[in-house]
């Protein structure tokens, strides 16, 4: 299984044949271990991770320190899941250290993640203060780094 | 003046051309050609090994070391050899840094041989082999190891070409280009031989981390090194390195581990020539044992992929291969095509663009297989593996 993992996690395209011929194991073993981690929900999804410079997109993206008061008997729970519930947040985690959540927010442009920020987010109750950083450029995401790997050089027969 | 030809020492003009570079040769100029020739890994060393040589440049370690090699390096080995190998060594007189395990090797043979002296060893095997038991004068005695007992060296066949002149014993578990593991009871057995013929036992190890100990290959399998056998640590000359498990062949990095006389007697030799292995390859050594295991792990699960996927396709179009438990080499066995194995990979090369190395490269012995080494990504491979399938086809027709 946890083969299994590691390899979706890096190739997630592949075929449950290919899956089988890699990890040694039938297709229909692939298949029923696939089956369980999605029903378990311990897959959440999949997606390509996109180098967004190459396809000419040009939205923007943010990270936004939240503080918040944390409620009696739920913690930052409630609020933290509200938040997270945004179409507009990819990304929301809660955080040690000098802020409680870290969320991640996509937009068209500057303008529609600031209006995100302060009509929405900096308005919630229980939402103390907000930091925003707008993302510049990106040299890895998601395991995958974004700029060009070496050739193989090796020579073509060797001992 | 005498023809420069005639200048060359008697033993190094009798030193047979190298298999490997002639079909090296054939190999280059070709465009397209998808190679499985090759003996090194497809991974560049990770990234916080590369750091860490960047970094000691950076301090301006730039200078000789000791000629055994950095302390701080020989005490990591000490304990990873502990580790992986069960058995212990003396950071400051057992351990000795060379360039390469080739170079141990070079000193072991010169350090240990007088000329004439027999050197029994075990084909198909590595290259260099051969050559350096003749530079330094010995007689080479090889044992051959058949595809129909998977390669394993028996200690019978061994005990055969034991003579009076017999000194050293050199085995290569997991090896190249086999990738055959010796079985535990067969390598106890070679180790009374040599306890029993009193000889020293050279043993290269490289390929020790990359075992596979389940069929699929998800477990890494368990290394008995002949080192650790009852009697075996005062005749053994373990030898080790970086190159394959952690994927730093450029660095040229190896080691020796054996008694203080036998290391003291290979330093000799190595201070006058080497002098010391390079400092920067060193501290990114020391870096590899501290922090490596867990990406030379993720390299051996990949090597474990691919090694599934070759043993599957051979099997499916009908080309015999056994599944051996170590390296990253299939052996297969080509023999029911009719054709010898450098007419086969010729052949191969010729019409499919894909390189193998003929068995032959690696001693007589590996007639009637080639080898196809999987340290290649995972799409070459399977495009290779149809341009095999195809030619293999055309054969069978």
């Amino acid at each position: 299984m946890k083969a299994l993992l590691e390899l979706l996690q890096k190739e997630a395209r592949l075929s449950t044949s290919q899956m089988a011929d890699r990890l040694g194991k039938t297709e229909a073993e692939i298949e029923a271990a696939l089956q369980s981690l999605t029903s378990d929900g311990a897959i959440l999804g999949f997606h390509a991770v996109i180098d967004s410079d190459k396809v000419g997109d040009h939205r923007v993206s943010a990270l936004i320190e939240v503080k918040l008061t944390p409620e009696r008997e739920g913690g930052f729970d409630r609020l933290a899941t509200r938040i997270a519930k945004f179409d507009q947040v990819s990304n929301c985690s809660l955080m040690s250290g000098g802020y409680d959540l870290s969320v991640i927010v996509e937009g068209d442009d500057l303008r529609e993640v600031a209006r995100f920020v302060s009509e929405k987010l900096s308005t919630l109750d229980g939402v103390v203060s907000t930091a925003t950083h707008f993302r510049l450029k990106v040299y890895k995401q998601n395991g995958f780094q974004a700029f060009d790997q070496p050739e193989d050089e090796r020579l073509p027969v060797t001992p | 003046m005498k023809p420069l030809e005639d200048r060359i020492a008697t033993q190094v003009k009798n030193l047979p051309r190298s298999g490997i570079r002639d079909f090296f040769e054939l190999v280059l100029g070709r465009d397209d050609v998808i190679s499985l020739g090759v003996g090194e890994p497809d991974f560049s060393a990770p990234w916080h090994i590369r750091e860490a040589a960047i970094f000691s440049l950076e301090k301006g370690h730039t200078s000789y070391t000791s000629n055994l090699g950095l302390l701080s390096l020989r005490e990591e080995i000490s304990k990873y050899v502990t580790e992986q190998f069960d058995v212990t060594y003396d950071p400051k007189s057992e351990i000795l840094i060379t360039v390469g395990v080739s170079e141990a090797l070079d000193l072991a043979c010169r350090a240990l041989l007088n000329p004439g002296d027999e050197v029994i060893y075990h084909e198909p095997c590595y290259v260099s082999y051969n050559p350096s038991i003749a530079l330094a004068y010995g007689v080479a005695v090889p044992v051959e190891t058949k595809v129909e007992d998977e390669f394993v060296l028996k200690a019978e066949d061994v005990e055969a070409k034991i003579s009076d002149k017999t000194r050293l014993l050199l085995l290569n578990f997991p090896t190249n280009p086999t990738g055959a593991v010796e079985p535990i009871e067969e390598l106890e057995k070679i180790a009374k031989l040599a306890v029993k013929h009193d000889l020293i036992v050279i043993s290269d190890e490289i390929y020790s981390e990359l075992l596979y100990g389940d069929d699929s290959g998800m477990v890494r399998g368990e290394h008995t090194s002949i080192a650790s056998l009852p009697g075996m640590k005062e005749r053994t000359i373990l030898l080790h390195g970086f190159s394959k498990a952690f994927a730093m062949t450029g660095f040229r990095l190896g080691y020796s581990c054996a008694p203080p006389v036998l290391t003291e007697a290979m330093m000799k030799i190595h201070q006058y020539s080497m002098l010391c292995a390079p400092i920067m390859s060193q501290h990114a050594a020391i870096e590899a044992l501290k922090n490596g295991a867990e990406e030379m792990e993720s390299m051996r699960v990949a090597y474990a992929h691919r090694r599934n996927l070759m043993l599957k396709r051979f099997e499916e179009m009908g080309v015999p291969c056994f599944a051996p438990g170590g390296a990253f080499y299939l052996f297969p066995d080509i023999r029911k095509f009719g054709l010898s194995s450098k007419e086969f990979a010729t052949q191969l090369l010729e019409e499919e663009n894909v390189a193998v190395v003929p068995g032959t490269a690696f001693g007589n012995a590996g007639e009637g297989c080639v080898r196809a080494c999987y340290a290649t990504a995972y799409d070459k491979l399977e495009v290779a593996l149809d341009r095999i399938e195809a030619f293999v086809g055309r054969l069978k027709n």
